[in-house]
């Protein structure tokens, strides 16, 4: 959301193709600056958008909070929201870093009071979570609102949104428990941010006009005593990224090294396919992102399922249901979100996958 | 059918015949091999019998009449072939399926938020084949139906407009050839080696001709107000809507384009079908897929993807951010980590190099280290912000360590630093915007490993 010109000129209503004309080709006479840089307008191409579509797109929140719907949403409410829609892939307490990098940990009171978080500087953080790095609520807020949760992007309302940032901010220590977050106090909280002082743009990446940072000298001879290597991959690393003879042309000047051995009667490079659809589907909709297929991530494996519900004479309709409505309760404390975006023939085909892994 | 290397035996290596003069593991595995793997073992001793004095009579005798794969005339030389159409849209051949995408194991948790790496190593000239491209998805990919796409420009325009593809496609269209490289891409690199190969060092970087309409003369049709409206904020279609701030300057020079073409056809869903923004020399993360909204603005945005992530981390804790440009660049591709070079003689050293500021002027390649250097052929012709090819010839003696490195030189002057250079500034924590030159080792036995020197 940005702010508009004074002069912005906004149809009534969505005007008819005749309309957009007439309006266009008066510019057109009327104003040759306009086009001057192009040269030439694409008279007849494109029209004017309405009110209402430009409101169902334009939901981007800045920095200065440009854009920000009024409203307001508690820690309360947030941590409601957060245990059924965010906690089963970004943990309880968000810390998780099971799926993605975890969003809240390695910031300080003092950090908060400073507004530069130390643990960057120092590295005493293992990992670096969203509320080390952010420097500005808006983005916080903005991504919530846009793109979360993860298979259900912009199903949450004005109040949840705000809930669930109050909510995270709150696990931050930023805001207190009883917090409730609004459009008229969020500029108050930006104050608090534990970053808000830690982003430089004194660099020259921005632009391709911009100084580098570095300068290398173009030596060509006796540059430096011989080199030494400093760094190689460990031997136990050798077949981390699979046989790279598998990964190079048959013909050429080079082969791919063996980093696997073949196994008796199986061709070294003989490549891997075939997929049921059912494994296809589990794959490509982010059920791995809880579940391995033997073993237990946040939710349990492909196998412990089938074991569970191999046996009952249901057991497709009664999976494939589960999968679409989400479930919770039955394996543990972590709700399994609705995976209502899958028509039925990819739930069934789904269900059936998962009990061909009975063991 | 590939030619299997049994474990015993070194390939590149000057090879026995396989009768008659073999030792007793030989014996053992030519007897395991099919019939077509016997075929091409015998090929291989002839061929090296043909190059090399060394083995020359044992193998000349086993192959006293010649090749087989001359001699017998093959199947496709004796029969009929396929028809016309038989494969409507062609795919590549069959012995071509080791070159793919591939995910770096471990790397990421969940595919819909991953990244596949092109197979540089395998890759000729400056053009990536389309179903090659480097993938990467924040939020998965989708097919989307090109007569229902919009997009929609607002904000500090006088007009606020929205175009089908249709429309899009109407407009004068430029095609222009230029590389998308992530951010991240060698990131994984910056403080020690971690992958093996060119394919996961380099290889979220592709280049491709692009077809589409300079943004400029769209945002101009629009009445865009460019006093204020120094930045635009540019918005996928897609569950997460990427959205990142774009410097008005780069849409002034006329380079930001609207882009509905790859390679002549267009787009692929995996890239963005059936619009994305290209931005040339910027982190591939700015040139958004599934392009929806262009919004003008008279300020940046700091959106996730320039407030959470690419963000450079620099030694005093601050982070760089809105880093954008990609710079200077270069790496060998052949030989590059993970291959094996076939037998000492004449090789072709080749690579790619690229810079975000403007066209490579020169190559240089060095085989020890970085310690003296020789100019590559830079090919031509040679695109701005586009990926360029260089070759230089070679003799692999065969003996000892060889070290090979290469460092580009870019039009406005900057030379491809070191990772001394490079962490000497930034240290090794950033990330981001790793362009330090590569280094392959040579190892006696032809095997090519990734390292960093000193």
């Amino acid at each position: 959301m940005t702010i508009h010109l004074k002069f912005d000129q906004k149809p009534a209503a969505r005007p008819n193709r005749k309309g957009i004309a007439a309006v266009l080709s008066m510019v057109v006479l009327g104003s040759t600056l306009l086009f001057s840089n192009s040269g030439f307008a694409f008279e007849g191409l494109g029209r004017i958008a309405t009110g209402d579509e430009v409101k169902a797109w334009d939901i981007d929140v800045r920095p200065d909070f440009v854009g920000l719907p009024k409203g307001s949403g508690s820690v309360q409410k947030g941590m409601d929201v957060w245990e059924a829609q965010c906690a089963s892939c970004h943990g309880v307490f968000g810390e998780s870093n099971e799926v993605f990098t975890p969003i809240v940990g390695g910031t300080t009171a003092e950090d908060i009071k400073r507004g530069r978080v130390q643990s960057l500087k120092d590295g005493s953080s293992p990992q670096r979570t969203t509320l080390m790095k952010v420097p500005t609520v808006s983005t916080l807020w903005d991504y919530i609102n846009r793109a979360m949760p993860w298979t259900a992007p912009k199903s949450l309302s004005t109040e949840e949104v705000y809930a669930v940032t109050a909510y995270i901010l709150n696990m931050g220590g930023i805001v207190g428990d009883d917090f409730v977050l609004s459009d008229t106090n969020i500029a108050q909280v930006q104050g608090k941010m534990p970053n808000r002082n830690g982003m430089q743009s004194n660099h020259g990446m921005w632009l391709a006009s911009g100084k580098p940072d570095v300068k290398e000298k173009r030596c060509m001879s006796n540059c430096k005593p011989d080199a030494k290597v400093i760094s190689y991959l460990p031997d136990y690393a050798r077949d981390a990224h699979g046989n790279l003879i598998d990964q190079n042309r048959l013909v050429g000047p080079v082969r791919g090294v063996v980093t696997v051995a073949a196994k008796a009667g199986e061709s070294a490079s003989a490549p891997k396919v075939s997929m049921s659809s059912g494994e296809s589907l589990f794959n490509a909709n982010g059920c791995v992102a809880c579940h391995g297929v033997d073993n237990k991530k946040l939710g349990p494996s492909v196998v412990a399922v089938a074991n569970k519900y191999a046996d009952r004479k249901d057991a497709k309709a009664y999976l494939a249901g589960k999968i679409k409505t989400g479930s919770s309760g039955v394996w543990g404390d972590m709700p399994m979100p609705a995976q209502a975006h899958l028509s039925d023939e990819d739930t069934n085909a789904l269900s059936d996958w998962f009990l061909s892994k009975k063991k | 059918m590939s030619f299997q290397i049994p474990s015993d035996t070194t390939l590149g290596r000057i090879q026995r015949a396989p009768e008659n003069f073999v030792s007793r593991s030989d014996i053992a595995f030519v007897n395991r091999a099919s019939e077509t793997d016997r075929r091409s073992f015998f090929k291989k001793a002839f061929a090296a019998a043909a190059v090399g004095a060394v083995a020359a009579s044992p193998a000349m005798a086993a192959a006293a009449k010649g090749d087989p794969a001359i001699l017998n005339l093959p199947a496709h030389t004796k029969g009929l072939g396929q028809p016309v159409a038989a494969m409507p849209y062609g795919m590549p051949s069959q012995y071509e399926k080791n070159l793919q995408r591939r995910e770096s194991p471990g790397l990421t948790r969940v595919g819909a938020a991953s990244v596949s790496f092109c197979p540089l190593q395998g890759l000729f000239g400056v053009i990536t084949p389309s179903g090659l491209h480097f993938e990467r998805h924040h939020q998965g990919w989708w097919d989307i139906d090109p007569t229902q796409h919009r997009l929609m420009i607002n904000g500090l325009v006088k007009r606020e407009m929205v175009f089908t593809i249709d429309e899009l496609m109407r407009m004068e269209s430029v095609s222009r050839v230029h590389f998308i490289e992530c951010g991240a891409n060698s990131g994984m690199e910056w403080a020690n080696v971690a992958v093996p190969t060119v394919q996961y060092t380099h290889g979220m970087l592709s280049c491709s001709e692009f077809t589409g309409v300079p943004l400029i003369k769209v945002l101009d049709y629009c009445g865009v107000d460019l006093k204020k409206g120094r930045y635009i904020l540019a918005e996928g279609a897609d569950g997460s809507s990427m959205t990142r701030t774009i410097p008005m300057e780069m849409v002034e020079s006329g380079e930001v384009l609207l882009t509905y073409g790859q390679n002549g056809e267009m787009l692929r869903p995996e890239n963005g079908y059936p619009l994305r923004l290209i931005v040339p020399g910027v982190q591939g993360v700015s040139s958004v897929k599934y392009l929806r909204r262009i919004e003008v603005g008279d300020k940046p945005y700091a959106a996730k993807d320039e407030a959470v992530h690419y963000v450079d981390l620099m030694p005093d804790g601050t982070h760089r951010q809105y880093t954008s440009i990609q710079e200077c660049k270069s790496v060998i591709t052949t030989p590059s980590g993970g291959q094996k070079l076939l037998t000492p003689g004449f090789y072709n050293i080749t690579g790619l190099a690229w810079s975000g500021r403007g066209k490579i002027t020169a190559v240089d390649v060095s085989t020890d280290g970085g310690k003296n250097w020789k100019s590559a052929t830079v090919q031509g012709p040679v695109h701005d912000k586009s990926l360029t090819r260089f070759n230089l010839p070679w003799v692999w003696d065969g003996k000892g360590e060889v070290l090979l490195q290469s460092r580009a030189v870019d039009s406005t002057g900057y030379v491809q630093p070191s990772y001394r250079t490079l962490r000497e500034k930034r240290d090794d924590k950033s990330i981001y915007h790793n362009n330090a030159i590569q280094s392959w080792r040579v190892d006696a036995t032809g095997e090519v490993h990734n390292v960093h020197v000193g």
